[in-house]
């Protein structure tokens, strides 16, 4: 290693093999005054072209006081949050474009590529789905038997089912279920065209993505989540009535005479947050796709982050949409 | 003078099932030459690099790297003697969550007793040998163009000091200035650090400018080793072909003082 004070005089003569660090050390030691002595021609050359590629010490890059570089770090985030939104406004407006281009030309409509990704969003989401929901409407009916017999309440379940499942438990899990499914089936489809620069051919080709990738892909969710979430809301239904009859001797004919009494508003409340969801989880999982750089790494990444987007705007949508409805009285 | 060879390929065979990509190949290289390895599509060029620095195991045959026997040694034996040599892949094989830096820093991290600032500087001079810009020291693989690839690979690969040198097609894809500059930058550096190159290339101005012989691998074995000069002479048609078609004379005679 460099001592502090560089020597005055090196001498290499009976130095045989001569490697970069060490031409490197030696012209740094010549830099500092130190006369060289001995070098082989060889040797010489290599301590020449070492020298000549030493990089020149980038300037040292100032240091912030801490108070600067958190506001600087939280500008940047703040920036780089707001330019999201502007991005998902942006997929969002040329989704609904293409939507408007398809009503007045419906040639351009690609029915097959729907069908095609409502059996991919849908039909394919379906026993998760259903099996999840069943479960759930299991759980309540233990879980609220074991509650309500207390104060023999028993056939109150009934209403804690019906209410909990058509209103809020049925579409927000089935939306978190096809988040997870399909933002991310979404976002790798894309994404893995938009790393091999499929989608700058398509476009050379006057193919417009917005139509052919974006609509039938979002147009497909929108179909297929309110259908997702009424087998969801079925087999909840189910579930709680099995595990009634079960635990509380709630008979099947009772169950379906306290259910008739329920408020329809709520199965009218849960489904039509269903669309909305879709709209959320297709817009967030293509406008990831759209996003996915040059390299494998980035597809991995926003694959993840469309995930957990999606997921997070569908709960915050949810608890949006739970406001709107006590505000008007549904 | 006798020549001292650093690789010495003996009666080499490889083959996937039933396919044989090499049979009884026999391969020279000599310390301190660049040597460029030529060969149509699916001759086994980057099979022939990749059983050499032992990432494929062959059927058969003998591969003797700086005297030794690669196939028979293992453990410390074996990295002593991966040290000694650098590979620069397709397209640099940089590793992409890493920096340049911290990629050239990675066979650095490997010596002993070398402090942290001393590694950092180190991998900015091999950087900077390559011919990259300081600023492309911090930025991801992902971030630079094709040909700044190629050039961090080679800083990487050059990292140990290495005495021999593989380079799978290194000027592919690059523009010809860039290319050139690549040739030119091997050729440097083979004469600054006295390397061995093993270049395998498909570009005829890269063999015209660089190599000081030439390989020719054709049915399954090296059909012809020599100078471009010699190359003229060998008689097989795809050798002829290859060294005297229209793409072949415009880079001989593009150079008035060349080999010729």
């Amino acid at each position: 290693m460099l001592p502090e004070q560089a020597p005055e005089q090196i001498d290499v003569g009976a130095v045989s093999r001569l490697d970069t660090a060490g031409a490197w050390y030696l012209a740094r030691a010549q830099k500092a005054g130190s006369r060289i002595t001995g070098l082989s021609h060889a040797h010489d050359q290599l301590l020449k072209t070492v020298e000549q590629s030493i990089p020149e010490p980038e300037p040292p890059s100032p240091d912030l006081p801490f108070w600067r570089q958190f506001l600087e770090y939280a500008g940047r985030r703040t920036v780089k949050s707001l330019g999201y939104y502007r991005e998902l406004a942006d997929c969002l407006g040329r989704f609904l474009a293409a939507c408007l281009r398809v009503i007045r030309r419906p040639s351009l409509f690609r029915l097959t590529s729907v069908v095609h990704h409502c059996q991919e969003t849908g039909l394919r989401a379906v026993p998760i789905v259903f099996l999840m929901s069943f479960l759930i409407g299991v759980v309540l009916a233990f879980q609220g038997a074991a509650q309500l017999s207390r104060f023999g309440a028993e056939i109150f379940v009934v209403d804690l089912i019906a209410i909990a499942v058509l209103r809020e438990l049925g579409i927000l899990l089935t939306a978190i279920v096809v988040a997870g499914r399909t933002a991310s089936a979404l976002t790798a489809s894309i994404g893995s065209m938009k790393m091999r620069e499929e989608i700058d051919a398509m476009r050379t080709f006057g193919m417009d993505p917005d139509l052919v990738l974006t609509l039938p892909r979002v147009l497909a969710l929108i179909v297929t989540l309110p259908i997702l979430g009424l087998l969801a809301d079925v087999a909840g239904l189910v579930g709680g009535a099995i595990m009634s009859w079960i635990t509380l001797g709630v008979s099947p004919p009772m169950f379906m005479v306290r259910l008739a009494e329920i408020d329809v508003s709520h199965v009218i409340v849960g489904l039509s947050k269903a669309p909305i969801f879709a709209l959320i989880i297709g817009i967030i999982g293509v406008n990831a796709g759209m996003h996915v750089g040059k390299d494998a790494e980035s597809l991995g990444q926003m694959t993840s982050s469309s995930v957990v987007n999606a997921i997070f705007a569908v709960i915050i949508a949810d608890a949006m949409f739970s406001i709107f409805f006590q505000v008007v009285g549904l | 003078m006798s020549v001292e060879n650093v690789i010495e390929v003996r009666g080499l065979r490889n083959q996937f099932g039933d396919h044989v990509v090499h049979d009884n190949l026999d391969l020279d290289l000599h310390r301190g030459e660049i040597l460029g390895v030529v060969g149509g599509s699916g001759t086994g060029k980057s099979v022939l690099l990749r059983s050499i620095v032992g990432l494929i195991t062959p059927a058969a045959g003998e591969i003797r790297v700086l005297g030794q026997d690669i196939r028979k040694l293992s453990g410390a034996a074996r990295e002593s003697v991966e040290r000694r040599w650098g590979v620069n892949f397709q397209d640099g094989a940089l590793f992409s969550a890493l920096t340049v830096r911290e990629n050239v820093e990675v066979p650095l991290r490997a010596v002993p007793g070398l402090s942290e600032r001393d590694r950092r500087m180190l991998a900015g001079l091999k950087i900077s040998m390559a011919g990259l810009p300081v600023n492309a020291n911090e930025k991801y693989p992902s971030d630079l163009s094709g040909g700044m690839r190629k050039r961090a690979g080679l800083a990487r690969a050059l990292a140990l000091d290495p005495e021999i040198v593989f380079l799978d097609e290194p000027t592919a894809g690059l523009d010809p200035i860039g290319a050139d500059a690549f040739d030119r930058l091997i050729l440097a550096l083979r004469d600054a650090l006295n390397l061995s190159v093993f270049l395998v290339t498909h570009d005829l101005d890269t063999l015209h400018t660089c190599c000081d012989r030439i390989a020719v691998l054709a049915e399954k074995r090296v059909l012809a080793t020599g100078t471009l000069a010699e190359m003229l002479q060998v008689e097989h048609p795809w050798v002829h072909e290859y060294f005297t078609g229209p793409r072949a004379r415009a880079a001989m005679t593009s150079d008035s003082g060349g080999a010729l």
